[in-house]
């Protein structure tokens, strides 16, 4: 009887639990979006969170990605998870999800239709391991940018330049007037994400694909790659002088007029837009380095830990479908200028540079980047390489390419 | 009531026994157990989460190849080098300094020390900020009027290394200098007298009396130092996080990217156990002259 009773209690509350309204469940997310117009964004997210009657328990990590994810998988793996937790999708998680200790999406996503919404197909083809969906793709960034600061060209005097070759060749100009002609920030990930994109503006997108989706080594060390490696030498040289690590002070140098240009993702118009720049008169952006029109939907995804609390895990319900909510996107997005991942919201309010890359969205000129295609550990040996040939002057490209075919024929 | 019972061996001294086995379990599991199970994952291919899948020497053969592991070993011997050699000398100089009797020794003891209470975060820091070629002291020597000088170490891949040492030094010495004072402290007044009365130069009492009486605060210092020379990773991190490019890596640093960055823990683990290996190199011919050499005499 006693047995009997507890048991009706126990269920009547989980079913009250459920019939009620949602009460207010603290939920982590933890992310790497510290910088200005990060940290503005990220604000949209919380506070479209915080309206749900949930609350967003804000877990930044400071010192960029490669910093955050070694806390963030140690947390998971060590048994602390928290609620939800920012990685780019792609290869990043994918042991972790393997290792079932990331939760399976599939249900909401049937529900909310993800499949119709997520634009392009292949943002949540990334999210899905074993026809299974672990995350929530929240935006979409591109790396193939060129940013260049109209105040440093008018100082030396040069045309603004409308694609890369041009930009090489203004560079001498450039020096003269005491600008850097490109910065580029010491941190590992810059010099090998600024060689991805030299490899696919000018290599262009099949060479792209062959190097890093085939893994053809031969190719990589073939004479199409050696064009590549040589525009790698170009923007070596230009890049000598700059003595500044992170990507945002990077970006700083461009905004006021130190540096030409800087080859940098989309992200870094979030820092031209907290600075109070606009598009198209302050600063310029080439996508595909003015060569390759094509933007690569990399981004970032939320994934969400299996959690054993249950009005926690209700919690993460409401956050992944308040992610995706079209009044989110948009405002998440704007700020952190960066593309949404649905097609059918409202983007007026985006400025130049968004609006050339929603165009090239919407003509379908796409590849898939490297945290897609690649390991973490061949991206980090890709990494060590191009740091190296960056800083190195009297690094040779023979030398430079073998060992890039050398990561290639073991890249996994 | 067999109070009169001669106590068993096993539990002679049990409270003392009983008392150390945390310790013993401690020791047991976290040191060896842990060194035991890097050591055996060194020979799998786990990536992220640690697996049981042996495939041989292939990480050995991989770390090898790489060109960053060689640069950070080479780093690690140079920066070995350099603080052995110089934070004994320079310590054990400014030690013999101090010990002549000198006016305001305890003020000056105190600023020799005190960058030891720094981390070396903050030493790493504030080296960072001092050479930097833009505001630092490059920048200072230039506002002076000499404004071709050059001194930027840490953004000169061939030189990068000797930067760090500089801020190792400056942060270490300190100590070292400490040690060789009580070293030289507990020299006995007498063996001054003597040598002097036989007309022995200051510097010949010094290198061939007080340092070999000194024997054993050098070995203390020379593990003191080794260690630190081995585990150096947070200085590096702090000054120059292993740039321009790969010039300032540490062995250190290898293992902590490749474990979490690169999410590959065979290949971290590999790394970490080449480190312990060099360790145990060193160690091992030193203990063996040193306790085995005892039992003997």
């Amino acid at each position: 009887m006693r047995y009997k009773f507890l048991t009706a209690a126990f269920a009547a509350t989980v079913a009250l639990n459920f019939a009620g309204p949602a009460a207010a469940t603290d939920l982590e997310v933890t992310h790497w979006w510290t910088s200005g117009g990060e940290a503005a964004a990220v604000a949209e997210l919380a506070k479209a969170f915080d309206a749900t009657g949930n609350h967003w328990v804000d877990g930044a990590i400071a010192g960029s990605g490669g910093t955050a994810r070694p806390i963030m998988i140690s947390r998971i793996t060590g048994g602390d998870p928290m609620g939800a937790t920012q990685f780019n999708h792609g290869r990043q998680a994918e042991e972790l999800v393997q290792a079932g200790l990331m939760r399976d999406l599939t249900d909401i996503a049937t529900k909310d239709k993800w499949t119709e919404i997520v634009r392009p197909k292949s943002l949540l083809d990334s999210c899905t391991i074993d026809g299974k969906i672990y995350c929530v793709p929240v935006n979409i960034h591109s790396w193939q940018w060129l940013w260049l600061s109209s105040e440093a060209f008018q100082k030396a005097g040069v045309p603004m330049p409308k694609d890369w070759n041009e930009f090489v060749a203004a560079a001498p100009a450039l020096e003269k007037a005491g600008i850097i002609p490109l910065a580029v920030g010491g941190q590992p990930w810059q010099a090998s994400g600024a060689f991805d994109v030299l490899l696919a503006a000018v290599g262009g997108t099949d060479a792209f694909l062959k190097v890093y989706k085939d893994k053809d080594a031969k190719f990589a060390a073939g004479p199409e790659i050696a064009k590549v490696f040589k525009a790698a030498d170009d923007a070596r040289k230009m890049a000598k002088n700059t003595n500044v690590q992170d990507w945002n002070q990077a970006t700083n140098l461009v905004i006021t007029g130190k540096a030409g240009g800087q080859i940098m993702g989309d992200w870094a118009q979030g820092e031209f837009q907290v600075a109070g720049k606009t598009a198209g008169k302050d600063y310029t952006c080439l996508p595909g380095l003015g060569l390759n029109e094509v933007i690569a939907t990399g981004g970032d995804a939320f994934y969400f830990p299996l959690l054993k609390d249950a009005d926690k895990s209700k919690a993460q319900e409401v956050l992944a479908e308040t992610l995706l909510d079209p009044k989110t996107q948009v405002a998440f997005n704007l700020k952190k200028g960066s593309l949404p991942v649905r097609g059918d919201v409202d983007l007026n309010t985006a400025n130049d540079c968004m609006k050339k890359g929603l165009a090239i969205l919407a003509k379908g000129a796409v590849i898939p980047w490297t945290d897609q295609l690649l390991s973490q550990d061949s991206q980090k040996q890709k990494e060590d390489l191009f740091s190296e040939f960056f800083a190195k002057a009297d690094m040779t490209l023979e030398d430079a390419q073998k060992r890039f075919a050398d990561i290639i024929a073991s890249a996994d | 009531m067999s109070n009169s019972e001669r106590p068993n061996q096993l539990f002679r001294n049990l409270n003392a026994k009983i008392a150390s086995i945390p310790m013993i379990l401690t020791a047991l599991v976290v040191f060896v157990g842990g060194t035991a199970w890097t050591v055996l994952y060194s020979f799998t291919n786990s990536k992220l989460l640690p697996r049981l899948n042996f495939v041989g020497l292939d990480q050995y053969h991989r770390l090898w190849s790489t060109s960053r592991w060689l640069v950070s070993i080479e780093n690690l011997l140079i920066y070995g080098a350099i603080s052995l050699v110089f934070s004994l000398v320079i310590g054990f100089l400014l030690a013999a300094l101090l010990d002549q009797k000198i006016r305001f020794e305890d003020t000056f003891r105190t600023i020799f020390l005190y960058p030891f209470a720094l981390s070396f975060i903050v030493t790493g820091l504030v080296w960072q900020w001092l050479l930097n070629p833009d505001f630092g002291v490059q920048r200072v020597v230039r506002d002076l009027g000499w404004t071709s000088f050059s001194f930027d170490p840490l953004y000169n891949s061939s030189i990068v290394i000797y930067g760090i040492s500089i801020a190792a030094l400056w942060q270490g010495t300190g100590l070292i200098m400490c040690l060789m004072l009580a070293g030289l402290r507990g020299i006995d007044e007498d063996i001054w007298k003597a040598a002097r009365v036989d007309g022995i130069p200051t510097w010949k009492t010094y290198l061939f009396i007080i340092i070999p009486m000194m024997r054993p605060v050098f070995i203390t210092t020379l593990v003191i130092i080794a260690a630190g020379i081995v585990k150096v990773y947070d200085l590096v991190v702090a000054q120059t996080s292993g740039g321009p490019g790969i010039a300032s890596e540490v062995p250190a640093k290898y293992v902590y990217d490749y474990m979490f960055f690169a999410q590959n823990l065979g290949q971290g683990f590999a790394a970490s156990t080449m480190m312990l290996l060099s360790v145990v190199i060193v160690i091992v011919p030193w203990a063996y002259l040193e306790f085995g050499g005892k039992k003997r005499g």
